[in-house]
C-alpha cells in the first residue's frame, strides 16, 4: 500500500480498515512484550502522551507518560527494561468503536476506546486502566502515529504505570 | 504494657522495645484496624495540622474542592470575601456528603437529599419545608440554623499551602511547622504557582510505609536506579537530612554533580545499582534549569503527618497522602511550576515530569516497595522491623547515609498514640 497511500482517495472501508490494522499491529506490539518494537509505530517528532481526563478535560498540561520524541519514548523502553523495578505483568488491551473523525491527504485523526487488562504474578486480570485514544496518523512509507494521547478515565492509577498503554 | 493504649488491646499488644543498636518497629502497626482507627482519632483528627490543598487550587469566590484529612471528608471553599475554609463534608441533617465533585465552583453547597443548603463557610442558610406545608410538619419552634452548620475546622495558610485542623489546642501552623519546613516552604513557595495537573497513585500498603520511604535517604540511589544510572542522586552527593525539633518533619536534600563518577564506581560495587551503560536518546528529558542559587537540586520534604514537598531537579510537586484503611493509600500527586515560568520552562517542567508520580522514572518505585513489605507483614506477629543506618536515633545527617528521620518520625507517632517504648 504504502508509498502512494492518499487518505482522501481511499474508500471509507480501505481507510478503516488500514487505522485499524495499525491499532491492532500496534496493540499486539505491547501485549506480545516485544516493546523495543513500539518506537517504530511512531514518527520520529512524535508525541505520545498517556493523560488523566480529570487534567485534559482542564486544559491542564501534566500527563503520567510524555514523549516529545521517538527517542523519548524509547528512553521510555530502556529504562522499563534495565533501570526500573516493577512487578512482572501483562498487559491486554481491547480497542473498539475505532471513529475517523477528520482526514487530509496525509493525515487521519482517529478516536477509539481502550480497556487495559492488567495480569500480575498472582494471576488476576484487572481492569487496569480504560480511556479514549486519539490518535493523529500519518503516512511516511507506511502508517505511522505523528501523535497518539491515552486519554485515561481511571484516574486513580494502580500501584503504577510503567509498561505504555 | 501499661503505656498502650486500652482500644489497642486487641492487637496482642505489640511491644515497641528500644535499644542501642536502633530501632524497632512492630509490624503489627502497618495492619492492625485498631492502630488505623487510633490514629485517625489521635493524629489526623489530633493536634496537628494536616495539608488539604493549595490556594491556587481555588483561585475565585465560590471555587471549592473536596479532599480528605485522613479518611475525612472534607470540602475546602474560597468564600465570597476571599477567605479559605475547610470544612466537614457530611450534613448536620442525616451525615451525607454534601459536596460530590472533586472540585468545581458553586454559590452555595447544597445536600442532594434534603436539599440543606449551607454558605461557603458551612453556615445553613436554608431547610426546605421549615414552615410546612398547609399547617402540616415543619421544624420545631426552636430550630434555629445558626445550630446547625457544617462542622468548620481551623485553617491556616503559609505561602500559598492550606493546612487545616480538628484541634482547638494545637499550636499556631508556623510553630508547629517550625524553622526548618518554614523555610523549605518559604524557598519553593517563594512566589505565584500555577497548577500543571494532578495525578492520583492507589498503593495497596500503610499509609506509615510512605511515611517512612520518603525520610529514608538511604533507599533513594539504591532502588531508583534510574537515579544513579543518570547521576540525578547518587547516596555520595551533598546532602543532608534534617529534622524540626520535635523530629516529625524531615527534610532530605542533594546536589546533583558534586559526586565523583569514577568514585562512585567503587562506593556502588556492592550494588546493583550503578550502570552508567546507559544514555538517553533524548538527552532533553533531564535538560533544565539551575532554579535556586544554593544549588541544591533535590528536596523531599516530608511535613507530618500527610504531606510531602518536593523538588527533583526542575519538577515540583507536593504529595498528599490519604490514608484509605490499615492496607491501603491514595497519593495525590499536584505537579506546578511558577506563574511566571516562560514557555521553555514549562516545557522543562513536563519533559521532566516523567520522572514523578505514579509513571515516574524515580518516583514508580515506591508504591511498589510499600506493597512488598505491606504483603510480607500481614502475619508478623511479634515481629519487628530494624532500622539503624547511620546510628539508629533521630539525629540530623549532614550526609545521606542515615535511616535517622525515621526513627523521627516513629517518636513522633508513639507521643501522639500515647505509646511509650520499652527500655531493653
Amino acid at each position: 500500500m504504502a508509498d502512494v497511500l492518499n487518505f482522501t482517495t481511499l474508500s471509507a472501508v480501505e481507510l478503516q480498515h488500514h487505522v485499524e490494522y495499525l491499532l491492532a499491529r500496534y496493540v499486539h506490539c505491547i501485549d506480545d512484550d516485544e516493546l523495543e518494537r513500539l518506537p517504530d509505530f511512531f514518527t520520529d517528532d512524535c508525541v505520545y502522551q498517556v493523560i488523566a481526563r480529570e487534567n485534559a478535560d482542564r486544559n491542564l498540561p501534566l500527563a503520567a507518560i510524555y514523549c516529545a520524541s521517538k527517542g523519548m519514548l524509547c528512553d521510555r523502553i530502556t529504562a522499563l527494561r534495565h533501570a526500573n523495578i516493577y512487578e512482572r505483568h501483562r498487559y491486554r488491551h481491547v480497542v473498539s468503536s475505532v471513529l475517523v473523525t477528520g482526514i487530509t491527504t496525509s493525515s487521519a485523526h482517529v478516536k477509539s476506546n481502550y480497556v487495559v487488562y492488567r495480569t500480575r504474578t498472582n494471576g488476576v486480570s484487572e481492569l487496569f486502566n480504560a480511556g479514549t485514544y486519539l490518535d493523529t496518523i500519518v503516512v511516511d512509507g507506511r502508517l505511522l502515529f505523528k501523535e497518539k494521547r491515552a486519554i485515561f478515565d481511571t484516574n486513580r492509577i494502580d500501584t503504577l504505570l510503567v509498561t505504555p498503554i | 504494657m501499661a503505656a498502650i493504649p486500652a482500644d489497642l488491646a486487641p492487637t496482642n499488644t505489640p511491644t515497641w522495645p528500644t535499644s542501642v543498636d536502633g530501632c524497632r518497629v512492630p509490624f503489627e502497626v502497618f495492619t492492625s484496624p485498631a492502630y488505623y482507627a487510633r490514629e485517625q482519632a489521635a493524629i489526623f483528627q489530633g493536634p496537628v495540622w494536616c495539608f488539604v490543598g493549595l490556594e491556587c487550587e481555588l483561585p475565585t469566590p465560590g471555587d471549592f474542592k473536596s479532599t480528605f484529612i485522613g479518611d475525612t471528608p472534607v470540602i475546602v471553599t474560597r468564600d465570597a470575601d476571599g477567605g479559605v475554609n475547610v470544612l466537614q463534608n457530611r450534613c448536620a441533617h442525616r451525615g451525607a456528603l454534601v459536596c460530590r465533585e472533586p472540585r468545581g465552583n458553586a454559590k452555595h453547597l447544597e445536600c442532594v437529599y434534603h436539599q440543606w443548603a449551607y454558605d461557603l463557610r458551612g453556615k445553613l442558610q436554608s431547610v426546605p419545608f421549615r414552615r410546612g406545608i398547609r399547617g402540616n410538619g415543619g421544624m420545631p419552634e426552636c430550630f434555629n440554623l445558626a445550630d446547625h452548620g457544617l462542622d468548620a475546622l481551623r485553617v491556616e495558610t503559609l505561602n500559598g499551602l492550606v493546612f487545616a485542623s480538628f484541634s482547638t489546642t494545637v499550636e499556631p501552623l508556623r510553630d508547629y511547622l517550625g524553622s526548618l519546613v518554614v523555610q523549605s516552604i518559604e524557598r519553593l513557595f517563594n512566589r505565584p504557582i500555577t497548577v500543571l495537573g494532578d495525578q492520583r497513585q492507589y498503593v495497596h500498603g500503610n499509609w506509615k510505609l510512605y511515611a517512612e520511604n520518603t525520610r529514608d535517604p538511604y533507599h533513594a540511589s539504591l532502588l531508583h536506579l534510574f537515579h544513579n544510572t543518570f547521576g540525578l542522586y547518587r547516596s555520595s552527593q551533598t546532602g543532608a537530612c534534617k529534622m524540626d525539633t520535635s523530629h516529625r518533619h524531615t527534610l532530605l536534600y542533594a546536589k546533583a554533580g558534586t559526586s565523583d563518577a569514577k568514585a562512585d564506581s567503587a562506593v556502588y560495587k556492592d550494588s546493583r545499582s550503578l550502570n552508567t551503560a546507559f544514555t538517553l536518546q533524548d538527552p532533553s528529558l533531564l535538560a533544565g534549569r539551575q532554579e535556586f542559587d544554593d544549588g541544591v537540586t533535590l528536596v523531599i520534604l516530608s511535613v507530618f503527618p500527610n504531606l510531602v514537598v518536593q523538588q527533583i531537579a526542575n519538577t515540583l510537586a507536593v504529595r498528599h497522602i490519604v490514608p484509605q484503611g490499615a492496607g491501603a493509600f491514595e497519593l495525590v500527586w499536584t505537579h506546578f511550576g511558577y506563574a511566571d515560568d516562560d514557555a521553555d520552562m514549562q516545557r522543562i517542567r513536563l519533559k521532566q515530569s516523567n520522572l514523578i508520580g505514579p509513571a515516574g522514572f524515580v518516583a514508580m518505585e515506591d508504591g511498589e516497595a510499600v506493597e512488598i513489605v505491606q504483603r510480607a507483614v500481614l502475619r508478623a506477629t511479634g515481629k519487628h522491623s530494624y532500622i539503624a543506618m547511620g546510628g539508629g536515633r533521630a539525629e540530623d545527617a549532614e550526609h545521606l547515609v542515615t535511616e535517622s528521620a525515621i526513627v523521627g518520625f516513629w517518636e513522633s507517632y508513639r507521643t501522639l498514640l500515647g505509646i511509650v517504648a520499652l527500655q531493653s
